[in-house]
């Protein structure tokens, strides 16, 4: 999976950020000036030009079918860079390319028709209008733009019934329950069939039942429907429960974009360390990270043959892992790609994954 | 030397500029409102005050309740009783027309200062003034202007009406949830979309509250206009006050203070329901 989504071209980027920048304040063009022409950094830029940096210098890409975490404590910049993608927000230098069209240059109405069609959003607060229906609520983005009744609400039940709903279509938003408003809100993005979905922390606000079940739902409705997500979180195990690249931010600036794997195994920063330092390893690192080469586990283990071994995948987790070990023998479990032996997981390396602390010659990807 | 400022020796020569220099455009105000007037006035008084009660009574109690139809029955019929039905209905029509205009004047100037904090600063005193200055002062140009009758007693209830509706309807329009525009946005609506399928219903209750000021101001100044000449309830107050008679001053003041409970009581009922919408 992780080799595949590598080879990507062009075409395959819905999203491209490329240093992006947004500063807040009344004197925003000269800030800009002086941060490109003397490379200021964001406490000099406030006390020079009295102007916030938002988001500085962000680069990203979103792939088809990907869906991409960024994940942030508040005040990370993450809401402000997740409206600069659909133009809420104009940034203060970069560019943002949608489906290849930089959104900076669009006019008004096809500004418009990019948000209508292509790029949809979820707010954390829902955003339902109270004084609608559920159905109303979800065809409302068909609504202003013009579709006729009928085929709006047909268009709108199709959406609801996709995150089950279809009861409740003819009841008001006051109703429902925090859960249900936001599948509503969910709906009613999916509603104008957009490639893109942008999550502003769309699951914040519910309690954690209820939480981690729309966060499945939702990756695999997204996933089964083809489409891409940004989704905003300042949780971590939401970001990587979902999110099939993170991005991790702090005070406006990206820190490190990779899997979860990769920034739990590398973390770039100490800040990323502490952060990924809580995190339940157990299905996220996987027998590929941890294994040792056949080479040396056949030197350290003379005279057993790797045939006899248990085998697993690559991609099987260190959860699977310790199933496997403590059923067999305990002499290691072959890693098998295909037919081919790409590894063995000792006990050994096996610990030094569930610890933390990278075993030599691991490679991962 | 005085240094007694005195902005009469100021304004009146501008009334009389206005008055030479604008006047089609001052009569051609004044045939409008007369022709509309004329026009509401004449359809409440066509039927018979006996079709016309009960006729009201039913259709309120179908919209809003039997308890309001109920009560339109009695205020309507206490005016009747008191022998004020013609006047009252002239009253309700200058009521209506003031509001009327009143609305259309104060809801976008409302909106453009929501959205504009600089007008909203600019028009801030100027309502301050409008309200505060004792609404006998405006009838004074307003005379002026188009001469006594029922058209300077429409434009001072518009002076006196405007500011409450202005000022909620800035409120309303600034207290809209800024997640639900965002969202107007970020689905691609037209500005024109988002202004009437989402401000719009969210400001109703607010803008309910205004009308309901606006009417009931618009009321008071109403009959106090019956002393330039409007007609109406107002002008049987200023006849029982310039007569000395107690008994009409004080039935037509029974008559204003049931027309006043009318419209009151149906214009928080219409916003209930907005409310509940």
């Amino acid at each position: 999976m992780d080799m595949a989504t590598q080879v990507t071209d062009a075409d395959d980027v819905l999203v491209d950020c490329r240093s992006v920048w947004k500063v807040f304040g009344d004197k925003v063009p000269a800030a800009m000036r002086a941060i490109n022409e003397r490379g200021l950094g964001k406490s000099e830029v406030l006390k020079e030009f009295g102007c916030v940096v938002g988001v500085s210098d962000a680069t990203l890409q979103v792939r088809r079918g990907e869906i991409f975490c960024v994940m942030g404590l508040s005040g990370s910049g993450k809401s402000t860079l997740i409206r600069m993608l659909n133009n809420l927000i104009a940034p203060s230098g970069g560019q943002v390319f949608v489906k290849g069209r930089d959104v900076a240059k669009l006019g008004p109405a096809e500004l418009r028709e990019l948000r209508a069609r292509h790029i949809a959003m979820v707010f954390q607060s829902v955003a339902l209008l109270p004084h609608r229906t559920v159905l109303e609520n979800a065809a409302f983005g068909l609504e202003v733009r013009g579709v006729a009744r009928d085929e709006r609400e047909r268009t709108a039940e199709a959406a609801l019934a996709k995150v089950g709903l279809s009861d409740w279509t003819r009841r008001y938003p006051s109703e429902l329950s925090g859960g249900m408003q936001q599948r509503v809100g969910l709906a009613r993005a999916l509603a104008s069939d957009p490639e893109i979905i942008l999550m502003d922390e769309p699951f914040s606000a519910l309690d954690p039942l209820i939480r981690r079940q729309l966060q499945d739902e939702f990756r695999e409705l997204t996933k089964s429907l083809g489409k891409s997500a940004v989704f905003i979180t300042h949780d971590l195990d939401e970001a990587i429960r979902i999110g099939d690249r993170i991005a991790i931010m702090k005070d406006g600036v990206i820190i490190q974009i990779g899997t979860a794997e990769e920034i739990i195994l590398n973390p770039a920063d100490a800040y990323v360390a502490e952060f990924v330092a809580g995190i339940s390893r157990l299905h996220l690192i996987k027998a590929h990270s941890v294994m040792v080469p056949v080479a040396d586990w056949a030197a350290e283990r003379p005279g057993v043959d790797p045939a006899a071994l248990p085998d697993t995948s690559p991609e099987a987790d260190i959860d699977a892992l310790i199933d496997l070990t403590l059923e067999s023998a305990g002499a290691g479990i072959a890693v098998r790609d295909g037919e081919t032996l790409v590894g063995v997981v000792t006990p050994r390396s096996l610990l030094h994954g569930v610890q933390g602390s990278r075993t030599s010659g691991a490679a991962h990807g | 030397m005085t240094f007694d400022l005195s902005p009469g020796a100021w304004l009146a020569p501008a009334v009389d500029w206005l008055n030479t220099n604008l006047h089609g455009l001052f009569a051609g105000i004044a045939a409008v409102i007369e022709a509309v007037l004329g026009g509401l006035q004449t359809a409440l008084l066509y039927p018979p005050a006996l079709v016309m009660i009960p006729l009201v009574a039913v259709v309120v109690a179908l919209l809003l309740g039997w308890r309001l139809g109920l009560l339109a029955l009695i205020a309507l019929g206490f005016c009747f009783v008191m022998d004020l039905w013609e006047q009252s209905m002239e009253t309700v029509a200058l009521v209506s027309v003031s509001v009327a205009i009143s609305v259309a004047i104060a809801v976008p100037l409302g909106i453009l200062a929501a959205r504009r904090p600089r007008l909203e600063a600019a028009l801030r005193p100027v309502l301050d003034i409008m309200q505060t200055v004792p609404p006998w002062v405006y009838l004074i140009p307003a005379v002026m202007i188009f001469s006594l009758g029922r058209v300077p007693a429409i434009i001072a209830t518009i002076v006196y009406g405007v500011p409450p509706m202005l000022r909620l309807t800035t409120l309303a329009f600034r207290e809209i949830r800024r997640d639900l525009i965002e969202l107007g946005q970020a689905i691609g609506a037209t500005p024109r979309a988002i202004l009437l399928k989402i401000e719009l219903p969210s400001a109703i209750p607010t803008l309910m509250v205004g009308l309901n000021q606006c009417i009931l101001l618009s009321l008071a100044m109403v009959v106090l206009a019956g002393l330039v000449g409007a007609g109406g309830l107002g002008a049987e107050v200023t006849r029982g006050l310039t007569r000395m008679e107690m008994g009409l001053g004080l039935r037509a003041g029974l008559a204003i203070v049931a027309v006043a409970i009318l419209l009151d009581r149906l214009s928080r009922a219409a916003l209930e329901r907005g409310r509940k919408g």
